[in-house]
Parts: structure tokens; C-alpha cells; sequence
């Protein structure tokens, strides 16, 4: 392959290193603000200090390296025998520890951040799952089927594509408050299963798949559900792959919907408990970004394991058609 | 003639009952996925229209009265202060993010293959965390007392800003935020479709002398017309919807300053419950975003 084109190598790492800094800035300030410290007894100092209020701001959390100041100087002063002084500084070192650490003890202790985190999780969970067999289901019929009205259910649903989804809210929240759902998960998770898009993609996904397959399965007498069960979704995992994180990234990050039908804070996502957190503690940005780094942490590893997928999944939903 | 067409219309219906009874499995594979589409979004479609001519009554029947929701909305300063800052906002962000993305991926395309992977996941981690931690975030970094950015201009000398807190610059804060976030997806997609040039246009150029920058301008910008579309049109109907970063950050304030669209639907609609005046707002929300769609797609596919 020719070179297509020729820059100077050095600028172009130096201006990508400039960008891909400020594009991680928030998230490193994100995590270097939730292990502050935040009311610490110096030496020096007679009141505590908040590292996590100071001018000019801490680059990085600060008892990282008290910490190791202190190892040391707990050492040293065992090396002298003086004991006592050694275990005053063992004793700070363990405030330190506790101190760095208590943004996060408070959101579980004093906020309801377990439950907050187990129901974005099983909301998503059971969503993808959902949404990949349903659309999955009829993506394969829609794209290998001829049936009557198949291309105006088709166009019906895709037309939908095109309305924003605040369309909707008015009438999704009389709906679901005439159903009784509303403040119950049930409330998040159907109309979330309603989403249409993974139909677009999983029809332009099982167009790949061979119709020969499908019909020496149909000789072989299997039944429309074994062909589709042990046929062809065993062939469409790379789609359902890319189908899989991307509904789950939506529903684990949604906010305005869920915002909207829940009001018990048992029931809150993540999401939703970060807005009243930050409601209920406007100025307490330890805690506040302590809540933060823990909704984004899994979808950091998600996408750290799964980033081939992310690819795939957005070139597949995208130019293509 | 009328005999024969009936014959045919019949003749037409049995033959399509037949086909519907031999395919019925096929629409059992639908019936999931058709129950929640009617339930959540086909007829929630039908009635945000419906509602948008109707003044909403929780204990009695709605009351028809057409346009009256119409007229409010468009009389109301609000809502035409919200139109104002959400195109604002669209307008500069927008391009801005699409031509970043644009060079940005030119660069990183221009790399070595480990070099790509790296600087593609940096700029493409924001995406994936949710936009309420990112609101949260930069709320804290616009601090006026110990933010990041007000320590970051002082070392030009700059006096403290207080970003946020005041009518002239909330709104840029806003969109200065959006602009620093890099537009992921563009990225992803432009190297993608870089990717798929062929390279005997590039080969030809060489051979009649181009330069680097003369390939780029006349072949690769558009070969990348279809990707530039998708893009536009994706962040500009993104971009019309804008809602977390406000609620979390300013609460569309100072007074009007950084309401948007459907910052101003949320708050009619479930701050004030005017569910009839709502749904009108987010019709005219419809609309604006179909009209800017179709004349995007139109400007953009002339050029090619």
C-alpha cells in the first residue's frame, strides 16, 4: 500500500497527544477528585484541609505521595527505635487511607448507591437480552421471509426512526400511569424494548446470511424455531454482538426517560441517583465524583474488552444503505 | 369490467388469506417486537398529535381546542428564547465537531496500526460514558472558586470567570464543553470510510503531481460526502435534543440563557403537567428537525 499521505510525523503525534489529553482530561479529573482527600490533619495545620477545594487545584490526589511520606517516615523512625513516633505515623496513614476512600463509603452507606448500581445493571441486562431476541427474531423474518404486508410493517417501523424520542413522553407517561407502572422498572424496561433500531440493523445483518443454510435445515425437518434457534442466530453473532453493547450501553447511560417515572430512590439507576445526588449535595464534589467513577467504570471495561465490537457495530448501523 | 375487477379483488383476498395462513409463523416471529412497537411508540406517536389539539384534564375528558397550544407556543418568549439557543448551540457545534472529527481521523489515519487502536479508543472513551457523568464533571471544572478552568486561564493572566453563573457566557460554556468533547462516532466512521478508498485514485494523483494536501482536498473529502451527510444529519438531530448537560449543569439558567428545546418539553410537561401544550412543543420539535434534516441532505447531496 502507498503512502497516501505525508506528514511530519512529529506534528501529527503532537497535535493527536494535545486532543486525546483534553478528550481525557474530564474523566482523569473525574477519578482524581473521588480520591482527594478531603479533611485532612496536617502537621502544620491546626484545622483539616480539603485538598478537593484548594487554590490552585490539586493535579492529583494528594495521599498518594502523604502516604508515602509518611511510610517513610514511619520507617525511618523505627530504624531510630523511637516507637511512638512510628506508630503516630502508621496512624495517619491509615486516615489517609480511610479519608481517600470515604467519597465512595458515603454513596453506600449514606446513600443508596448499592441499589442504584444493581438496577442499572439488571435493567440492562434483561433489556439486551431482550432486545436481542426480539429484534433478532424479526430481523430474520423480515429479511429471509415473504409474507404478506412484511414490507409495510417494515417501512412502518423504520418511518419511526425519524421522530425524536421526546415525541413520545407525554403520552408514554399517561400510558404507563394508566397501566400502574409508573415508579416501578417495568416502566423503564418496555418501553426501552420498543426501540427499534436493532430491527434496522439485525434485517441488514441476516441479508449476509446464506439462504442455502436455512433451507437445508428446512429439508432436514427442522422447525421454523430450530431453524432460527440453531441456524441462524448461531450465524448472526457477530450482529448480535454489536447489537448486544450498544443496547446495553443505552439503556446503562439513559437519563431523561428514567428521570421522569421513578421517584423512590430504592428504584433509581445510576443515572438517576447521580441527579439527586448532585440535587442534594450541590458543592460536595468529592462525593459527587465518587458517584460518578462508579457509574463509569463499567462501561469503561466494557469497552475496553469489547472495543473491536464498538467498531463494527457503528460502521455496521451506519453508512452502509 | 366491474364483474371482472371483483373477481380479481376476491380471487386476490383468498389468495392472500392462503399466504397469511401458510406464513403464520413468521408473523409469531414479530408478534414480540410488534406488541411493544404499538404500545411505546406507534400509538404514543399518534397521540402526542392528538394531545397537541387538546387541553389535558387528569379527572374529566380532554377538551379540544386546536390550535390553542400552537398559538402559545409560538407567543411564548420561552419557548422562542429555547429555539434561539438550541440552533445557536446546533450552528456552531456541530460543523465544528464534524470538521474536527474530519481532521482528526485524517491524522490518526495516517499512523501506524497500534498508534490508530490508541488514539481512536482515547477519542472515542467519552462517547461511551454517559453524558450525566460528563455534565457532572465539567460543572465542577467551570467552578468559579476551584475549578480547573478558571485556574487553567489564569495562567494567561486571565481574572476568574464565573462560567456558568452568568447570561453572557452560560450558553457558551455550554458549547464550549460540547466542542471539547470529541465527536467519537465521526471519528470511527471517517477512518472506516477512509479506509475504503481506493487507492488507485490516490496513485493517479501522485503520478499528475498532487500534494498531500491537493489528494486530500480533491479525492478523500469527497469520497467522504455519504459519511459527512450521515454525520450531519446524526449530530444535528442529536444536537436538537440536548437535554442532560442542561439539567444538570444550569437548569437552563441564568433566567432564559441556556433554556433549549427540550430542556423547556421536560419542564412543561413534567414540572408544570401541561401535557396538551407540551405535546404541541414537541411536534414543533418534530418538524423543525425533519425541515433541517431534509434541507441538510439536500445542501450537502447537491455538492456531489
Amino acid at each position: 500500500m502507498i503512502k497516501r499521505f505525508t506528514f511530519n510525523k512529529f506534528i501529527v503525534y503532537l497535535l493527536l497527544t494535545i486532543a486525546a489529553v483534553i478528550s481525557l482530561l474530564p474523566l482523569y479529573w473525574v477519578f482524581s477528585t473521588s480520591l482527594q482527600l478531603s479533611s485532612y490533619q496536617d502537621e502544620d495545620m491546626e484545622r483539616p484541609v480539603s485538598y478537593v477545594n484548594s487554590t490552585p487545584p490539586k493535579m492529583y490526589p494528594v495521599g498518594i505521595t502523604e502516604y508515602f511520606e509518611h511510610w517513610r517516615k514511619a520507617r525511618n523512625a523505627e530504624k531510630e527505635g523511637d516507637s511512638e513516633q512510628a506508630a503516630y505515623h502508621r496512624e495517619i496513614m491509615d486516615e489517609i487511607v480511610t479519608d481517600t476512600f470515604s467519597g465512595f463509603r458515603r454513596l453506600f452507606t449514606q446513600n443508596s448507591m448499592g441499589a442504584w448500581f444493581f438496577n442499572s445493571v439488571y435493567i440492562s441486562v434483561v433489556v439486551t437480552i431482550g432486545i436481542l431476541l426480539f429484534d433478532s427474531m424479526a430481523g430474520y423474518v423480515l429479511a429471509k421471509k415473504k409474507f404478506p404486508g412484511r414490507d409495510v410493517i417494515f417501512w412502518l417501523i423504520i418511518s419511526t426512526m425519524m421522530i425524536p424520542g421526546q415525541v413520545t413522553l407525554v403520552p408514554m407517561f399517561i400510558m404507563v400511569r394508566e397501566l400502574g407502572l409508573m415508579d416501578t422498572h417495568w416502566a423503564l424496561i418496555f418501553p426501552d424494548l420498543s426501540m427499534v433500531f436493532g430491527v434496522f440493523l439485525m434485517r441488514q445483518f441476516m441479508f449476509s446470511i446464506p439462504d442455502e443454510l436455512i433451507e437445508a435445515a428446512k429439508i432436514d425437518g427442522a422447525s421454523e424455531w430450530k431453524t432460527y434457534w440453531k441456524v441462524v442466530l448461531p450465524l448472526a453473532r457477530p450482529g448480535l454482538a454489536a447489537l448486544g453493547i450498544f443496547t446495553f450501553m443505552n439503556v446503562w447511560n439513559s437519563f431523561l426517560w428514567p428521570i421522569i417515572v421513578l421517584n423512590t430512590a430504592e428504584l433509581y439507576t445510576l443515572p438517576v441517583g447521580l441527579k439527586t445526588l448532585q440535587d442534594a449535595n450541590l458543592a460536595d464534589f468529592k462525593l459527587l465524583m465518587s458517584g460518578a467513577a462508579i457509574a463509569a467504570i463499567p462501561m469503561i471495561i466494557i469497552f475496553i474488552i469489547f472495543q473491536r465490537h464498538f467498531v463494527k457495530g457503528l460502521t455496521l448501523g451506519g453508512v452502509k444503505e | 369490467m366491474e364483474v371482472s375487477r371483483g373477481k380479481n379483488t376476491s380471487e386476490w383476498l383468498k389468495r392472500t388469506g392462503k399466504s397469511i395462513r401458510k406464513n403464520y409463523a413468521a408473523y409469531l416471529f414479530l408478534l414480540p417486537k410488534l406488541i411493544f412497537f404499538t404500545l411505546f411508540v406507534a400509538i404514543p406517536v399518534v397521540w402526542a398529535f392528538v394531545l397537541s389539539f387538546q387541553e389535558y384534564r387528569v379527572t374529566e375528558s380532554n377538551t379540544w381546542i386546536w390550535l390553542e397550544n400552537y398559538k402559545e407556543v409560538f407567543a411564548s418568549a420561552a419557548f422562542r428564547q429555547a429555539l434561539l439557543n438550541t440552533t445557536i448551540y446546533t450552528a456552531v457545534t456541530v460543523p465544528f465537531n464534524v470538521i474536527t472529527a474530519l481532521i482528526a481521523a485524517t491524522l490518526i489515519h495516517s499512523l501506524g496500526r497500534m498508534a490508530q487502536n490508541f488514539f481512536r479508543a482515547a477519542f472515542y472513551l467519552p462517547t461511551v460514558t454517559s453524558m450525566v457523568i460528563i455534565a457532572m464533571v465539567w460543572r465542577w471544572m467551570y467552578n468559579y472558586e476551584f475549578g480547573l478552568f478558571n485556574y487553567v486561564i489564569g495562567w494567561f493572566g486571565l481574572e476568574p470567570v464565573n462560567w456558568l453563573g452568568q447570561t453572557s457566557t452560560a450558553l457558551w460554556a455550554i458549547i464550549m464543553m460540547q466542542m471539547l468533547i470529541p465527536f467519537g462516532v465521526g471519528i470511527i466512521l471517517y477512518m472506516a470510510a477512509m479506509s475504503s478508498i481506493s487507492d488507485t485514485l490516490y496513485e493517479a494523483a501522485t503520478i499528475d503531481g498532487a500534494n498531500a494536501f491537493q489528494k486530500w482536498i480533491r479525492i478523500t473529502i469527497p469520497m467522504l460526502t455519504p459519511t459527512t451527510i450521515y454525520l450531519t444529519l446524526l449530530s444535528t438531530i442529536g444536537s436538537f435534543q440536548v437535554f442532560t448537560q442542561i439539567i444538570l449543569m444550569t437548569g437552563g439558567g441564568p433566567g432564559y440563557a441556556t433554556e433549549t428545546l427540550v430542556h423547556l418539553i421536560y419542564k412543561t410537561g413534567f414540572r408544570d403537567f401541561e401535557f396538551g401544550l407540551a405535546a404541541a412543543q414537541s411536534v414543533v420539535l418534530f418538524f423543525i428537525i425533519l425541515v433541517i434534516s431534509v434541507l441538510q441532505y439536500r445542501a450537502l447531496n447537491r455538492n456531489n
